[in-house]
């Protein structure tokens, strides 16, 4: 089985997440500032928070520590960005889904596949005589490990959210 | 009385914020979109409703406003191209933290998006040079906007703030009633800083033999002259300033050692170089200042104190991060070494003795055997002539760092130049802006024949509302600096940098606009055209012909350390050991 453990990443793979007011233009204003300071999104995912007129955004970047600390510090400049936490520590739950049609004709295959989903706990959300397409949570290292995996198969397309986390206790690190 | 429902409209309410704010003039052009707010100011004749040329100029003299009396400086425009040409203006006080509330009107909220006539996404362009920015789809919104914005432009590191004001916005019924204040949960800055960087500070001052202080505009933006002033003095620290600092510490004090950097003074770079403690005080170590930053100050601890906690560890590596306002920063850290320091305490004295025979020797820009009049010449006979409390503002280009050389200041915000941004055109409306502000003072533009002409308009607006500023062009035909550039690092391949004589005459463009000027042709009839400048009771030109071969000096090659100056003496090229 697939060791689901906390979150291996890079040193240099950073996750934050953005407590924001749901104002419009506040996506540009964050997206803006990247591309201002000549820095990289990894990937971006926005969704509401428990509270009222927040919203939550979760960026996932490479970069140094200076990188790290320039990019936090930019960001909590921004009018609309009320707090930041560091989703890279052990103390939070990243997670991504994916959907990945693979290329299931061949009865080997579908024979194959099923062990490996049971492996990864992934499961199948549409078959055809062609296609099986599955889909996948865990962290972007257990998402990327899969589709390595099941490449051999023929990979037809992926779509994944990007990355969202919290943190596993109320005590996300406050920037 | 303030339960009653009084509908008014979003144009008043604007207004009424404005005043509230203590705004006494606005700067701007009136187009389609924002006739209703114009409407709203003809019964407001205690706004000065002053009409510039161009939207540029109009953002310029807001700055100039704002730099010289620390007041958020306002502009309105009408949308599309109103707001388009205001931008260059945002950005450049973007670039100097220099409190703005720029407004333009937008078309009406139903013709969002349609393309309709004069309709730009302002918000969209705006947003990367603002410090925030607003578009008002709720009347009963203004008012809270309006104060907002006017919170977020002072508050903190100052800088611009856009409003986006759809027509129909301005002339909606509001029903709420403007609040007292406004509340920004998400925007605190640190004013007062944390005790433990700087009791760190302070021991790693003392520690040192050879500190120095940078002063930035920080210090001006907070006011703490008076502080720096009496922290020198007790401590006996040299003080060098940035660009935008000149001014915030004496240039007479005998610790002065003037502007470093690109075009600073040699002995100040030097004291950068050699250094073994560095306090930078709200400065944001531009690549100006810094040249190459991996050989900026080898020797130092750098003690970085700024409100805009961004800026420590942005483009240099800092030993001691500071949070705050400087004005509080000095005062703490004046109070934290006096409680620390022992007898023997100040180890400085040798430094600061060296430092000053090199000030002797190295003062003022190097000149060079050039034929005709020079921009030093004039410029020394400038400096004589002014007063302390006069304030100048430039242009971008050699003339102005020829004037960081020659033009001495004693008093805070009285060098009005564009620093981060290097606007040319920002001169004469930056003088017309800081006249209005100050209207006691005299007040100089000095600027050059490239520069000049870019916002060159606004001599309409100085002659319609007698606004009387005194304009020193220095004339070579040529963008000056761009020329020096080619000169030495491009092998003389000078693409795109002369102005073929086909320059107006200065003298008869300021006849045209109704104003009067002269031309000066040799130094010995500087003293009678400054007379002449100051008798005028309206905008007056002096147009100096000077000649195109002259090079501000020293100067550091674009990406090298400030080891590397050129044009600059042989002290340079030696360490503290070797001079000492």
């Amino acid at each position: 089985m697939y060791a689901d453990k906390r979150t291996p990443l890079d040193p240099h793979h950073h996750v934050v997440v953005l407590h924001v007011y749901d104002e419009p233009g506040v996506l540009t204003r964050i997206t803006g500032l990247f591309n201002k300071r000549n820095f990289n999104i990894d990937t971006i995912t926005v969704g509401k928070s428990a509270k009222e007129g927040i919203s939550r955004i979760t960026i996932s970047f490479f970069g140094d520590d200076n990188v790290y600390e320039q990019l936090t510090k930019q960001l909590n400049k921004l009018i609309d960005v009320i707090k930041i936490n560091d989703l890279s520590s052990d103390a939070a739950v990243i997670r991504e889904l994916a959907l990945i049609t693979i290329a299931t004709k061949k009865v080997q295959h579908q024979e194959q596949l099923k062990t490996y989903l049971e492996a990864y706990r992934a499961k199948p959300v549409s078959i055809t005589r062609d296609d099986t397409v599955v889909e996948i949570v865990g962290t972007p290292d257990k998402v990327d490990a899969f589709i390595d995996l099941v490449r051999q198969f023929g990979v037809k397309e992926v779509a994944r959210t990007g990355v969202t986390g919290i943190g596993r206790s109320s005590g996300e690190r406050g920037q | 009385m303030r339960n009653r429902v009084i509908t008014i409209k979003g144009k008043d309410i604007i207004v009424e914020c404005l005043k509230r704010q203590g705004t006494k003039q606005v700067f701007g052009i009136t187009g389609g979109a924002i006739i209703p707010l114009y409407d709203a100011l003809y019964d407001h004749p205690d706004i000065q409703n002053i009409i510039c040329r161009h939207e540029q100029g109009a953002a310029h003299m807001a700055a100039g406003f704002a730099r010289a009396c620390g007041k958020p400086g306002v502009i309105l425009g009408t949308s599309g191209p109103g707001g388009t040409n205001m931008v260059t203006g945002i950005m450049d006080a973007h670039m100097d933290s220099t409190p703005m509330v720029a407004m333009a009107g937008q078309v009406p909220i139903s013709l969002i998006g349609k393309d309709a006539f004069q309709e730009t996404d302002m918000v969209g362009i705006t947003m990367p040079i603002t410090k925030h920015n607003f578009k008002v789809t709720d009347p009963e919104k203004m008012a809270e906007i309006i104060l907002k914005a006017f919170k977020i432009a002072t508050e903190g590191r100052p800088g611009p703030v856009y409003i986006d004001l759809p027509k129909d916005m301005q002339s909606a019924d509001v029903k709420t009633p403007i609040p007292d204040k406004v509340f920004l949960p998400s925007y605190k800055p640190t004013i007062k800083p944390n005790p433990l960087p700087i009791k760190r500070a302070a021991e790693i001052i003392l520690r040192s033999e050879r500190p120095l202080i940078i002063a930035g505009g920080g210090c001006i933006i907070a006011g703490a002259q008076n502080e720096l002033v009496e922290f020198v003095n007790a401590v006996k620290i040299p003080v060098n300033t940035t660009t935008m600092g000149k001014g915030i510490f004496p240039e007479n004090h005998p610790l002065s050692l003037g502007v470093m950097g690109m075009h600073g003074e040699e002995h100040a770079n030097y004291a950068a170089i050699n250094c073994d403690c560095l306090i930078a005080l709200g400065c944001r170590f531009s690549d100006r200042i810094t040249g190459d930053t991996k050989t900026f100050a080898p020797h130092a601890k750098i003690i970085h104190a700024d409100v805009d906690p961004s800026e420590i560890g942005k483009n240099v590596r800092v030993d001691v991060p500071i949070v705050g306002d400087a004005k509080h920063i000095i005062t703490m850290l004046h109070q934290t070494i006096l409680q620390l320091a022992q007898k023997d305490s100040y180890k400085s004295q040798a430094w600061i003795k060296k430092l000053q025979e090199l000030k002797e020797m190295t003062h003022s820009a190097e000149e060079r055997d050039v034929k005709g009049m020079t921009q030093g010449g004039i410029l020394k006979i400038l400096n004589k002539f002014k007063q302390e409390t006069d304030i100048v503002a430039t242009g971008v280009g050699q003339h102005q760092m020829f004037g960081e050389h020659f033009l001495s200041f004693t008093q805070p915000r009285t060098w009005i130049t564009s620093g981060g941004a290097g606007t040319m055109g920002y001169g004469l409306p930056a003088a017309l802006g800081a006249k209005v502000a100050k209207p006691d003072r005299t007040v100089w533009d000095l600027d050059g024949d490239g520069s000049f002409q870019m916002t060159s308009q606004e001599l309409a607006t100085a002659k319609q509302f007698s606004i009387k500023v005194n304009t020193v062009i220095m004339n070579n035909e040529n963008l000056g600096m761009v020329r020096q550039w080619l000169d030495i690092f491009s092998e003389k391949r000078f693409s795109g940098i002369d102005y073929g004589k086909s320059n107006p005459n200065f003298v008869k463009l300021a006849q045209a606009y109704q104003l009067d000027g002269i031309h000066v042709t040799r130094e010995s009839e500087m003293i009678d055209a400054l007379k002449a400048a100051l008798k005028s009771e309206e905008t007056f030109v002096i147009d100096c012909a000077v000649p195109k071969e002259d090079f501000i000096l020293p100067m550091l090659p674009p990406g090298k350390g400030l080891q590397h100056i050129i044009g600059g003496k042989t002290i340079f090229k030696q360490t503290w050991d070797e001079v000492r």
